[in-house]
């Protein structure tokens, strides 16, 4: 007795919404298969993971500092992905954004002005944007893979950052630790809330999420770019310029990953460190397939992976769990999203076909 | 001189065998029309896993073993999505990297920093101890020589058996192959295990005997030179070994530049292989034609067997 696929006639609403859901609660069974593997009280070690670091006023502004950075860079590059356009270099984009705004901040350091955090930002974006310019750039040009070119130049960036901080840029009262000054206090990220780390950023995040979902369902680039993704072909037919909507694509996903470390240099870290990369370009691919490329199911999706996150420091500090158990939880999710998709396009059945009627 | 050439020229095919192991696998399973982006997180778990298999059994034999089985395993749960429940290739392969990332610095954790004895060369008396020849030639471990000779092995599968025409039919046109009656899933599962194992080798040979320790994230994006290493090819396996060579060659500029006195900052030295496999891409995509004539037809795309 084995299960068939047998297609739907057309793709399932219900299960675009509903394998989410689904996804989240195969990770936690097998998150608790997982911990009692490693030999910790999966009842323990699930609560330390996902509600204790939410049940203060705290970890509530950390969850919304943690989910600021994968909320704009996943929202710019699930707009590419409708595109089939395959930018997973948002890693070397968000450190080049952290390097450009924070190179301002560190140019002026100083002789500061409230004129610096809206110039920090767009450094931020036209490094991010200039970074994705190159896969862009070879990919229109030279027809050069833009997933490979964007991820090589990731440890490019990342290389950068590290000489910058650890030769012309490190601080020179630092004790020769490679980083670089603590920014000015215009040179950061306004918090919100006293008593949390909440910042400026998080409205950025939100007003972004809205303007993407503008992009996607009210604009003709949008529908251009849907179309690109759904049927290459008629994209071409209706004679949509595929080059210029790669470009889009690409600015559009780097400036966004670019904003997205402007805002980590200067809003929770302060300062450049090697540290700026924390993989946030990566997991945000996941945050856009979890939101189903939408901007705000990314918006859901990213709350969900930034409490991966910091409940994975909270479950290393309460029961000294590795901090690498959050990437398996983030790798397992996107497995499960992946496994279950299935059933949009497809409808599970027991048994063998009844009869070759059934086959045709 | 003459020691420093051959020095370096020993430290290239040293450095080409990781690259050279997982290109090969990624190979066969493009070929048959499977894209897994998932080689860098296979080379982690195989990396990881060989360690452990050597600190375990204390076998390297066993180690390595562990690695390839480790590889396949992780290329498994990718056959079973992408396959099985037809998600999509570059999706899934982007989630098994991300995962392999993450589940091998998990298993690794309680090794981090532990050394241990680089795999044994094989000497061959007599030969081993010829001037430049010896050690170019003779003085490897057997992961070196079992790269060349998987090489040669596909280079040969694929172009003079049977099988390997069909396995190449399946990934030029599944629909076709499918009609004729070829298990176009079942070759594309063996063809997918296979590059997994392969890249389980390939971490392996980093974690017992390029470096031998564990380190998290010591492939250090040697799975996507890999993967850009097959288009370099043309997806033909002489080529691969080639550009594994070259591309070997040009990680030493970040070991030796600093001891050749180079005045470079070693960070732009350690750029120096992601540049050169922008470039190389670049000089290889351009010619469309040729892509195109060389690609496997239905790479990427899943096989909806004709409802």
């Amino acid at each position: 007795m084995w299960p068939r696929l047998v297609p739907r006639g057309e793709a399932s609403p219900v299960m675009v919404w509903m394998t989410p859901v689904l996804a989240v609660a195969l990770t936690l069974l097998a998150g608790t298969a997982l911990f009692a593997a490693l030999g910790y009280p999966p009842g323990r070690a699930l609560h330390a993971y996902f509600v204790e670091p939410v049940s203060t006023f705290y970890g509530l502004g950390e969850l919304a500092v943690k989910a600021t950075p994968l909320t704009l860079t996943a929202v710019g590059l699930a707009i590419g992905f409708r595109a089939n356009v395959w930018n997973i270099g948002a890693e070397g984009q968000l450190v080049m954004g952290a390097v450009l705004g924070g190179g301002l901040a560190l140019a002026f350091w100083g002789e500061e002005g409230p004129w610096l955090m809206p110039a920090m930002l767009l450094a931020g974006i036209l490094g991010g944007a200039l970074w994705a310019a190159i896969p862009a750039f070879l990919r229109t040009r030279f027809n050069a893979s833009e997933i490979l070119v964007s991820l090589m130049m990731v440890y490019v960036a990342t290389l950068f950052l590290n000489w910058l901080v650890h030769g012309p840029w490190r601080d020179p009262e630092g004790f020769n630790f490679p980083q670089s000054r603590m920014f000015g206090n215009d040179a950061l990220m306004p918090v919100l809330f006293e008593g949390t780390r909440l910042h400026l950023g998080t409205p950025i995040a939100f007003a972004v999420v809205l303007g993407g979902w503008f992009l996607l369902a009210r604009t003709f680039v949008g529908f251009q770019i849907k179309v690109l993704g759904l049927t290459p072909a008629a994209a071409s037919y209706a004679g949509f310029d595929q080059r210029r909507l790669i470009w889009f694509c690409l600015l559009l996903s780097g400036g966004l990953a670019g904003l997205a470390g402007v805002i980590e240099a200067a809003g929770p870290v302060g300062q450049l460190t090697p540290a700026i990369p924390q993989g946030y370009g990566f997991t945000a691919i996941i945050v856009a397939f979890l939101g189903r490329l939408h901007p705000l199911g990314i918006l859901l999706a990213a709350l969900l992976i930034a409490l991966t996150y910091i409940g994975g420091e909270s479950a290393q500090i309460t029961l000294q769990l590795p901090i690498a158990v959050t990437g398996v939880f983030q790798g397992m999710l996107l497995f499960f999203l992946l496994a279950t998709d299935v059933l949009i396009r497809y409808r599970v059945r027991w048994g063998a076909p009844a009869g070759e009627a059934g086959r045709a | 001189m003459l020691e420093t050439v051959t020095a370096l020229l020993i430290a290239t095919i040293i450095a080409a065998t990781p690259l050279l192991l997982a290109a090969t696998g990624e190979l066969v399973a493009e070929k048959s029309g499977v894209l897994n982006l998932g080689v860098e997180g296979m080379m982690l778990v195989g990396a990881v896993s060989g360690f452990i298999g050597v600190q375990v059994t204390g076998s390297g034999t066993l180690g390595i073993v562990a690695a390839a089985l480790a590889g396949a395993l992780m290329a498994l749960v990718f056959a079973f999505l992408t396959l099985g429940l037809k998600a999509n290739q570059v999706a899934t392969g982007l989630a098994l990297t991300l995962f392999g990332i993450g589940l091998s610095a998990l298993m690794g954790k309680d090794f981090v920093g532990t050394p241990h004895d680089r795999l044994p060369q094989l000497a061959v008396p007599g030969l081993s101890d010829l001037p430049v020849i010896g050690p170019l030639l003779f003085g490897h471990d057997a992961l070196v020589y079992l790269a060349l000779a998987l090489v040669a092995a596909v280079h040969w599968f694929l172009y003079h058996t049977r099988r390997g025409l069909v396995l190449r039919a399946v990934g030029e046109n599944h629909d076709a192959a499918h009609a004729i009656g070829y298990p176009v899933l079942r070759i594309r599962l063996m063809a997918t295990l296979f590059g997994g194992a392969m890249s389980g080798l390939g971490g392996a040979y980093l974690s017992l005997a390029y470096t031998p320790q564990w380190a998290e994230n010591m492939t250090a994006g040697r799975g996507w030179i890999a993967l850009a290493l097959v288009v370099f090819a043309t997806w033909k396996p002489g080529r691969v070994l080639v550009g594994a060579w070259l591309f070997g060659g040009v990680t030493l500029g970040q070991l030796y530049g600093q001891g050749l006195g180079i005045p470079v900052p070693s960070q732009f030295m350690a750029m120096l292989p992601y540049l050169a496999t922008v470039l190389v891409l670049v000089a290889i995509s351009r010619d469309r034609v040729r892509i195109r004539l060389n690609a496997p037809a239905c790479i990427g795309k899943t096989f909806h067997p004709a409802a």
